[in-house]
């Protein structure tokens, strides 16, 4: 069911679910809707904008494959759900700031979503990646 | 309140013991039946966790017994708490009548711990979390703290202030891990290794073996047995998460609603309480849980800690064995709570022992802040 998910982030999009009788929208997703317990939902796209609601510096890998020091982040979209994610860029990380989704390839053609500060100006968003 | 009263309760060897858990699990049943004066016969109900997919069934294989009534919840560290509520219903509703609850763990032995944690990767949410590496449970206590600090302006000295109590209290147990060792500054934990920002190594529980028992059965019982009975006052419980992103606000624990069911059912206040035995498996761990209860309000832990106020001589008592911090953290924590909390009700603790202790909290955590369970002690009078 995850699928969904993935497969939208190899066209660069980034999905969660809504509920299709009372419009919750939830992540991870489930076969059924956490408020009103609905069971039909779809993949719906949402702005990719949110806020950082908490993260982490991680110093020590946890598995092989990571290279520590990563920003690890909970992200609140701006739909509502809490995506954990990475943040990028050089930024020095508050609570609250506003991110932007961005996009981490995968070696299968799928993208890992990751967050970036999100500016106002036309500049940032244009090169957004 | 309830007619039960814990009637026995005994550690098993701690620290680094290489032996295995059942070993332990032995150790810690045994001694805590010999400090109630009962016999393994007299046991007809069990309940503990941590050993394999049978747990209670394989203690009560290796101690030879037929239990009538056994509990296994598997909620972490807070797994006990749940099993005296469970176990003084048990008891009340006549379908056993003397209850062991046990725990061991070799843990640090068997090498078995890893800072990267257990990723189970059949959970729906391992797909969305595993692939960004969070330290697991580290980095969403980190998570939690950094939010808690900036939601509150609370200064990053007064989780390290949580840390340095333990440590104060571990330097009066003899049994504590780090007995003997010095104090800790706030300075000493906030320059240790970094693991997870904001927290370091010093923020973090030790990683130890150790165990322990407790037995109950009915305070009419109790009261003809060598030990003056503890009364099960009041428990209650709360699980909230399993993954990092389904909790709305990270400040905001199960323990809320844990608290305020075990102080309703006793019929206490936060201020009755004499001496608390909280959850440490990070510093903020306390600090959250102090304000879920209702020891002070929202954003005022910090305040509520400093000073020394939670430490030896203060004005509200915490974690007197020196706490997941400093004495012992065998994997899961809160059989060791209930054990203390036990002896400072019979005024047992030597040089750490609160001064006319009557009313004693125990408050597990499980998981990732996942699971809270509450269980309020007092001395019957
Ligand atoms: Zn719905």
């Amino acid at each position: 069911m995850s699928e969904d998910f993935w497969e939208a982030t190899r066209r660069r999009r980034l999905v969660v679910q809504r509920c299709l009788a009372c419009g919750h929208r939830q992540h991870y997703p489930r076969r059924l809707c956490t408020a009103c317990g609905g069971t039909e939902l779809e993949y719906a796209p949402v702005s990719g904008l949110g806020v950082v609601d908490s993260f982490t510096v991680v110093h020590r890998a946890p598995a092989p494959g990571f290279e520590p020091p990563y920003t690890v982040a909970r992200v609140r979209l701006a739909e509502g759900p809490i995506l954990l994610t990475h943040l990028v860029g050089d930024t020095d990380w508050a609570c609250d700031l506003p991110v932007r989704v961005a996009w981490r390839p995968l070696p299968d053609g799928r993208h890992l979503p990751v967050f970036r500060l999100a500016r106002t100006d036309q500049e940032d968003s244009a090169h957004e990646d | 309140m309830s007619g039960v009263a814990i009637v026995g309760a005994a550690e098993s060897d701690l620290g680094i013991t290489g032996e295995s858990v059942l070993t332990l699990q032995a150790q810690a049943v045994t001694r805590a039946l010999a400090d109630a004066g009962l016999v393994l016969s007299d046991v007809d109900g069990l309940a503990t966790c941590g050993v394999s997919r049978f747990s209670a069934t394989q203690v009560a294989d290796y101690l030879g017994l037929r239990p009538v009534w056994t509990e296994s919840t598997f909620a972490g560290g807070c797994a006990f708490e749940m099993y005296v509520a469970r176990a003084a219903q048990a008891i009340e509703a006549g379908q056993c009548r003397t209850v062991v609850i046990s725990y061991g763990s070799n843990q640090r032995s068997a090498r078995s711990r890893s800072l990267a944690g257990v990723v189970e990767e059949h959970t729906p949410e391992a797909r969305f979390e595993a692939p960004y590496g969070p330290l697991y449970p580290f980095s969403y206590y980190a998570m939690a703290a950094r939010r808690y600090m900036h939601a509150f302006g609370v200064r990053r000295e007064a989780l390290a202030e949580v840390a340095v109590a333990a440590r104060d209290w571990a330097l009066l147990n003899p049994r504590a891990y780090r007995y003997g060792t010095a104090p800790l500054t706030v300075r000493d934990v906030l320059s240790a290794p970094m693991v997870s920002s904001p927290l370091t190594t010093a923020d973090a529980c030790l990683v130890t073996d150790g165990g322990g028992a407790v037995v109950l059965t009915s305070l009419e019982r109790a009261r003809d047995l060598r030990r003056a009975p503890v009364r099960v006052l009041g428990y209650g419980e709360c699980v909230t998460n399993t993954s990092m992103t389904a909790v709305d606000d990270l400040t905001v624990t199960g323990a809320v609603h844990s608290g305020a069911a075990a102080f309703a059912r006793a019929g206490l206040v936060p201020g009755d309480v004499d001496v608390a035995q909280i959850y440490d498996s990070f510093t903020i761990t306390v600090l959250l849980t102090l304000e879920g209860l209702g020891f002070c309000g929202a954003g005022e832990a910090g305040d509520f800690v400093a000073g020394g106020r939670t430490g030896p001589g203060g004005a509200f008592p915490v974690n007197t064995s020196g706490g997941g911090l400093s004495y012992n953290h065998p994997g899961q924590y809160g059989l060791l709570l209930l054990v203390e909390a036990v002896r400072q009700l019979r005024g047992e603790c030597g040089d750490r022992q609160v001064p006319g202790a009557e009313v004693a909290l125990a408050h597990g955590t499980g998981g990732i802040l996942s699971a809270h369970a509450t269980v309020l002690l007092g001395v019957d009078r």
